[in-house]
């Protein structure tokens, strides 16, 4: 039988493909959050997949911080125009002018925190009822509990306690008004499943996940963008290093790579050698041993 | 370097289930699988080690990865399935970690549901439990075709081979009562790795493969049906657009079987007949499609096909069934019992209807595998055989032949939760 097999890359796509077509014929109004990153770039590639040679039937929405590198704003731009999509632009700044959040103080002050007001806002005005996501269970502990098809109450919130059993490939999107769910069709993905896919399907990437020179100055052990808005300490020096991303989100709180990796295959040899996690890099998760239960309960990705 | 040589373009994916409770060393077994093939990182292993420390352990407590919820971790226990990944060069692996305690019934049927193989945890000071019973038989319920029994803790009964041999035949004598096509044994210490990942140089008396070897070799390919072509359709996508004014896809993934293009389909419930025009991948066009693939197929005639609906092939001999009346095996998942001619919405590959539970036929006991026909109150985590009636036909097979067309759930009206999981006899 051994002509019938597939490698893991094609399982694991086939397996996302199913979980995005149920998410469209499922519900009456599903959004796909896009941000730019790796994930969600996977993620869209897998959505036009799906529905090829129709278009992808439901737009996709972009929670902005303002806190963005211009090369991911840029790429967004151009691969909505290329492919005919719209992009729904929701700005954690029109949160903070509504008085709705209060933007953080201090040189740490990030707006990472704050996306999750924007985001559920932005369901609630568009009435969406399902939003999918680009998480991944291999990012952390929180997410590795996390279902495909991921119930949230009307106030969008996370039980992780009281969550549907998900079994085989039957997935339940029931639901009463005002609630809506999360999906993760990514979700069995693991970090060097994503950029092996990537090479595999040779997806076009915005060019920080690639080594470029920058401005970059080390926070706690941690390189991070010189950027207009970056508050910098007294005792934090500016140095130009060739530097990459290894996810790309606020820049506030996304560390960056010491790397001279210029290619996909150098990527992929980079990942299988390297000895800390992705979101070792970030930050907001270092706020504390339950930093993303918490922001994941209160309805954040 | 190209996709051959750095080796992934050729590997594949292998889902196992872990069943057993924490003083089995569950826990230090998936710890030692994801250290020893390097999938723990640096700060994952600091954080860790900060917690256990903090919580006063002596030594790093590797199920601190597996804990991922707050209240797990307070409470020292694994209350839901966490899935964790790693690979070697073979295999890419998806661990669904389960909780043992009879009280997860449900969750272990959750994680069995979709694995390819079931690691069942032994103490080989105590032999087989009750619970190393319960743990089987889910295996079987679910029919989870490769089953390995680790008896663990082999350095605390001095790696005696008569120990091993005992349980060996215990589990042997109780097997003949469950439905498993392969059953493994494995004498291993997962805390000092003996047969794990490296053969034990202490018991030279095992001649057989390690564990890590079972789970890299294994094969599983022929574990789909690939004899039934099933095609439940998911989605119709109909572009009209200037390029493509006429195409009409049916998308969907393939339960089972496989299908070239040219080949006779039957359509189900409306019973016409067509030949496959095209299967397609985007710009990729497949001249043969099978499971587990995600595909779009396009008919040669312009047929009235909807979500629900299943494509099939008629001429291999087997046809689903097409009926309103299912008799299951049921495991229930809900605070609130079933309700004896109780009304729920089925779910059964792409097709909803609802239904009513019409009979009650036994309960099982799973810890001696006894039926009750007297005791027929079903609550949480309980398993028994049901007969449903569906509003309307569904097209099934039984699941011990085809584990996506003979396998259900059955969701509240009221409140939306999923409370049971179906197995078609």
């Amino acid at each position: 039988m051994d002509q019938y097999r597939i490698n893991h890359l094609k399982e694991l796509e086939a397996e996302s493909i199913y979980v995005i077509r149920e998410v469209a014929a499922q519900f009456e109004n599903p959004v796909m959050l896009f941000s730019g990153g790796k994930d969600s770039i996977v993620m869209f590639h897998l959505a036009r997949k799906a529905f090829w040679p129709g278009k992808v039937p439901f737009p996709l929405m972009h929670i902005d911080t303002g806190h963005n590198f211009p090369e991911a704003l840029e790429y967004r731009d151009r691969i909505m125009e290329e492919t005919g999509t719209k992009c729904i632009v929701a700005l954690v700044q029109d949160s903070i002018d509504q008085g709705r959040v209060v933007e953080e103080k201090g040189v740490n002050a990030s707006r990472n925190k704050l996306q999750t007001v924007t985001l559920l806002d932005a369901i609630e005005n568009h009435k969406f009822d399902a939003a999918m996501g680009g998480g991944r269970r291999d990012e952390e502990k929180a997410r590795a509990k996390e279902r495909f098809f991921s119930h949230r109450d009307e106030f969008g919130q996370w039980d992780p306690k009281n969550q549907r059993p998900e079994l085989w490939n039957i997935f339940n999107g029931r639901k009463n008004m005002g609630e809506h769910f999360r999906v993760f069709p990514i979700s069995n993905w693991t970090e060097m499943d994503v950029w092996q896919y990537i090479y595999m399907e040779q997806i076009d990437l915005p060019s920080l996940y690639f080594t470029h020179k920058r401005e970059v100055f080390n926070r706690d052990g941690v390189w991070l963008a010189k950027l207009p808005f970056m508050q910098l300490k007294d005792t934090e020096k500016v140095e130009t290093l060739d530097v990459r991303c290894r996810t790309i989100g606020d820049v506030t709180c996304t560390g960056l790579t010491l790397s001279t990796a210029n290619t996909l295959e150098d990527i992929i040899h980079e990942v299988a050698s390297t000895r800390t996690t992705e979101r070792g890099g970030r930050a907001d998760d270092k706020r504390s041993e339950s930093a993303m239960e918490d922001r994941k309960r209160e309805g954040y990705f | 370097m190209s996709g051959k040589e750095s080796g992934y373009l050729d590997m594949e994916l292998l889902r196992f289930t872990t069943a057993g409770s924490v003083d089995d060393g569950k826990s230090t077994l998936i710890g030692r699988l994801l250290y020893d093939s390097k999938a723990i990182f640096e700060d994952q292993m600091e954080a860790i080690e900060r917690v256990s420390e903090r919580s006063g352990h002596e030594e790093v407590n590797l199920a601190l990865l597996t804990d991922g919820l707050r209240s797990e971790r307070e409470q020292g226990i694994t209350i839901d399935v966490a899935y964790r990944y790693f690979a070697t060069p073979k295999r890419k692996f998806i661990i669904a970690d389960t909780p043992g305690h009879i009280q997860y019934t449900r969750n272990m049927v959750t994680g069995a549901s979709t694995a390819n193989v079931a690691l069942i945890l032994v103490d080989a000071r105590h032999g087989v439990l009750e619970q190393t019973l319960r743990h089987a038989y889910i295996a079987s319920l679910l029919q989870i075709p490769h089953v390995i029994f680790c008896i663990n803790k082999m350095d605390l009964v001095d790696y005696s081979q008569e120990t091993f041999e005992k349980i060996k035949s215990d589990i042997d004598a109780v097997s003949s009562k469950l439905s498993v096509k392969d059953i493994r044994f494995v004498p291993i210490s997962a805390l000092k790795g003996d047969n794990v990942v490296d053969r034990s140089e202490v018991m030279d008396w095992y001649d057989g493969p390690t564990l890590m070897y079972l789970l890299e070799n294994i094969h599983i390919s022929s574990d789909i049906n690939h004899d039934d072509f099933r095609f439940p359709v998911q989605y119709v996508i109909r572009p009209q657009s200037a390029e493509w004014p006429d195409y009409r896809g049916y998308a969907g993934r393939i339960a089972s079987g496989a299908i070239k293009v040219g080949d006779e389909v039957g359509v189900l419930p409306s019973g016409f007949t067509s030949k496959v025009k095209s299967i397609d991948m985007m710009e990729e066009s497949l001249e043969v499609g099978f499971a587990p693939q995600s595909v779009s197929i396009t008919l040669e005639d312009e047929i009235d096909i909807s979500r629900g609906d299943m494509l099939i092939k008629r001429n291999n001999g087997s046809e689903p069934k097409n009926s309103q009346d299912i008799e299951a095996m049921v495991c229930w998942f809900n605070e609130r019992k079933l309700m004896p001619r109780g009304k729920y919405v089925i779910k059964h590959t792409s097709s909803d209807a609802r239904c009513m539970v019409t009979d009650i036929q036994y309960k099982m006991n799973i810890n001696t595998l006894e039926k009750n026909e007297e005791d027929k109150e079903v609550g949480m985590n309980d398993i028994a055989r049901i007969k449903i009636r569906s509003t309307k036909p569904l097209f099934f097979d039984s699941y011990s032949r085809n584990r996506i067309t003979g396998s259900l759930i059955l969701v509240d009206e009221a409140t939306n939760e999923t409370v049971a999981a179906g197995m078609i006899i």
